[in-house]
């Protein structure tokens, strides 16, 4: 996994709740057994008209303004539905980094950390406002500093966030979390030893 | 100090709990399929990492596979590939895969019940969504990505945040129109499908004790598709008769020792959970969703909901988009919805209960004119039970469609799909954009409620029949 650095970065607009992940990458491309090669298929029935391959122009993410964007700014319970990891994989293959939503699926939200992509979390208001200036000032671009847990915007509608340390201190570091649990293999060894005196009838 | 259910599975799981990092829990259980593994297994090979417990794991191939033509190579040349390695993947780490050609095959979360893999108390995990179904057992079972199926075939164990435990207590008696799905539905539609996000649910009252197995299985399936970590049931003496006798069920001496420990099992009296709904069970009629998120469901006997009559902005556009997308009007009865085609299967109704339901319903109908159906039992064993009592001649005089075992227009990745524009009544569990195939449009509804509205050609009130 890479190291999340800060960053500058365009911020595209998805105005929209309860994206799920067969809209984020439908079914037809979950039957690749690689992990890379999903961006071009991100938001596949949305991103492309009806031959599959021309851009659909009403579609908020093939606008100018916002090629190139790192950062998703979407409406709430964002990534709801299976649990693919093909979503986030394509998400960052695609080329984003952080997303800013109110509200996430959960086995998204972990997936997501396990990709190198930041889920920031913001409230209702602050999402609304972030939403409203991208609006009026496509192209605009965020500073990202994880570090620091603040966003800063070109309109001044910049924010400190929450976040979990752990999953804060793995994404800077890139860390591996196998790597991470395996430091206790000791206790994992202890407790399973003491798992097959006390439930005997899971081993047999 | 009284628990919960989830917190007495939580706390006997707990592996590691040190400061500054995520708790890390223990797996019993493994589940697998040919979508999500692939990757996890090359990440393993990568890192020179081996599988911990090869026995913890039970895999199948499901999403894929085929429902006809079983015999002919798969069409599909990627989906082939995934299958094949599916294959040499468990070959390669001993695990036991009941593969398309082996009798046990099926839809992993029907598979796994009916050999008797998942106990009462246990962790149990999968790279599936619906891995929730397991929670009728008892078992905090639950999805996860990947990355996790490579983590927990490293480790055996996981990072977990703990969750907050959210009580649906469902009072009274279902009417005999009303299934395990309706109450599924209808707990979605008031809650909403973030209404769990955070929170382990465990279902309780009158209602779900009278459910079967089968029914806390469908029940519990879509707990995610309410947001939440997993769905629970206690354990009691139709659980443990269910496992008694199957082939990974306790045996002998461990059986008493076993059953002594689930009964331990159901949270105390008087333990307090962070959230408490009530339904009363009566009030559930059969239900159809009408939008494109399962949250957005109604009564049969309803019309279709207009956007004004939402008081939320957010709700009123999804609302707006959804009829469009739908090709439906504001305030039309649901029963005036026209189908194209029906779908009884999927992890969600793929058992033999479900398709007795609806065999009671297609019994001496016909399927009507421009109308598909099919019928696709979620396992080799559900099949063969279902031939044993003669289901499937019921639905083929009554012009259905009689298939293989597979996840098929669940999630259409097998070649069985809508196309655009056609309007389906499906036992699945999601109605997603595109889900069923692009254009494709889904309302999910119980065995019976679907196997009426192929007769009819529309959707109808099984309670007027």
């Amino acid at each position: 996994m890479q190291p999340y650095t800060k960053h500058e970065s365009i911020a595209a607009l998805m105005n929209r709740s309860n994206v799920d992940t067969d809209q984020i990458i439908p079914k037809q491309f979950l039957k690749k057994v690689e992990r890379s090669g999903f961006g071009v298929h991100l938001f596949h029935d949305w991103r492309y008209n009806d031959d599959g391959v021309t851009p659909n122009p009403e579609f908020e993410l093939n606008k100018p303004a916002f090629q190139g964007a790192k950062i998703l700014v979407a409406g709430d319970n964002f990534g709801c539905g299976s649990s693919r990891e093909h979503a986030p994989w394509a998400i960052a293959d695609y080329g984003f980094n952080t997303i800013i939503s109110t509200s996430y699926a959960d086995i998204f939200y972990n997936n997501c950390f396990k990709n190198g992509i930041l889920a920031i979390i913001v409230s209702q208001a602050q999402l609304d406002t972030l939403m409203a200036e991208i609006a009026s000032n496509e192209g605009g671009k965020f500073i990202v500093d994880l570090e620091n847990r603040q966003v800063t915007t070109p309109a001044g509608n910049g924010f400190t966030f929450e976040i979990d340390p752990f999953r804060q201190g793995n994404l800077l570091s890139g860390l591996d979390d196998i790597g991470l649990t395996l430091k206790h293999v000791d206790k994992i060894d202890q407790y399973e030893a003491q798992h097959k005196q006390n439930y005997p009838w899971l081993w047999a | 100090m009284k628990k919960t259910m989830y917190e007495k599975i939580w706390d006997s799981h707990l592996v590691v709990d040190v400061e500054g990092q995520a708790p890390v829990i223990y797996v019993d259980r493994h589940l697998m399929h040919e979508v999500t593994s692939p990757q996890a297994f090359e990440g393993l090979k990568i890192s020179g990492r081996k599988v911990r417990n090869p026995h913890s794991i039970l895999a199948t191939m499901d999403h894929c596979v085929p429902t006809k033509n079983r015999n002919l190579p798969i069409a599909d040349l990627i989906a082939r590939k995934q299958i094949e390695t599916m294959a040499e993947n468990c070959l390669e780490n001993g695990l036991n895969l009941y593969d398309m050609k082996s009798p046990n095959n099926g839809v992993i979360h029907v598979v796994v019940p009916e050999h008797g893999f998942v106990h009462p108390g246990m962790v149990v995990v999968c790279g599936d969504s619906h891995t929730a179904t397991h929670g009728a057992f008892g078992a905090l079972a639950f999805g996860i990505g990947t990355s996790e199926v490579e983590h927990v075939m490293a480790t055996q164990t996981l990072p977990q945040k703990k969750s907050k435990t959210m009580l649906v207590q469902v009072n009274g008696e279902l009417s005999k129109y009303s299934t395990a799905k309706d109450i599924a539905l209808a707990i979605i539609g008031k809650i909403g499908t973030a209404g769990g996000t955070g929170y382990v649910i465990e279902y309780a009252g009158d209602a779900i004790k009278a459910l079967s197995m089968e029914g806390r299985m469908t029940l519990c399936n879509m707990a995610i598709e309410a947001g939440a970590r997993a769905g629970l049931v206690a354990p009691d003496e139709k659980t443990y008769e269910y496992l008694n006798g199957k082939e990974f069920a306790p045996k002998g001496d461990n059986w008493e020792l076993a059953l002594a420990y689930w009964k331990s099992l159901p949270s105390d009296t008087g333990a307090e959970f962070d959230t408490v709904i009530t339904l009363n069970a009566a009030d559930i009629a059969p239900q159809v969703s009408w939008g494109t998120s399962p949250e957005q469901v109604i009564g049969v006997d309803a019309n279709v909901p207009a956007p004004e009559s939402f008081d939320n902005e957010g709700k009123r556009k999804a609302c707006e988009s959804a009829l469009a997308y739908m090709g439906l009007t504001a305030n039309m009865p649901i029963t005036d919805i026209k189908i194209d085609y029906v779908f009884i299967g999927s992890c969600t109704n793929g058992r033999i209960e479900d398709f007795r339901s609806a065999a009671e319903v297609a019994k001496g109908t016909k399927v009507a004119d421009g109308v598909t159906a099919i019928v696709v039992p979620g396992s080799y064993h559900v099949k063969e039970q279902a031939e044993k009592e003669g289901l499937d001649k019921i639905f083929i005089d009554a012009g259905w469609e009689w298939r293989e075992p597979g996840c098929s227009m669940c999630l259409a990745m097998n070649g069985d799909e809508l196309s655009k524009g056609q309007r389906c009544a499906s036992t699945s569990n999601r109605n997603f954009e595109g889900r069923q195939g692009k254009g494709g449009r889904t309302h999910l509804v119980s065995p019976a409620m679907a196997a009426a509205a192929a007769a009819a050609g529309h959707f109808v009130d099984i309670r007027k029949l």
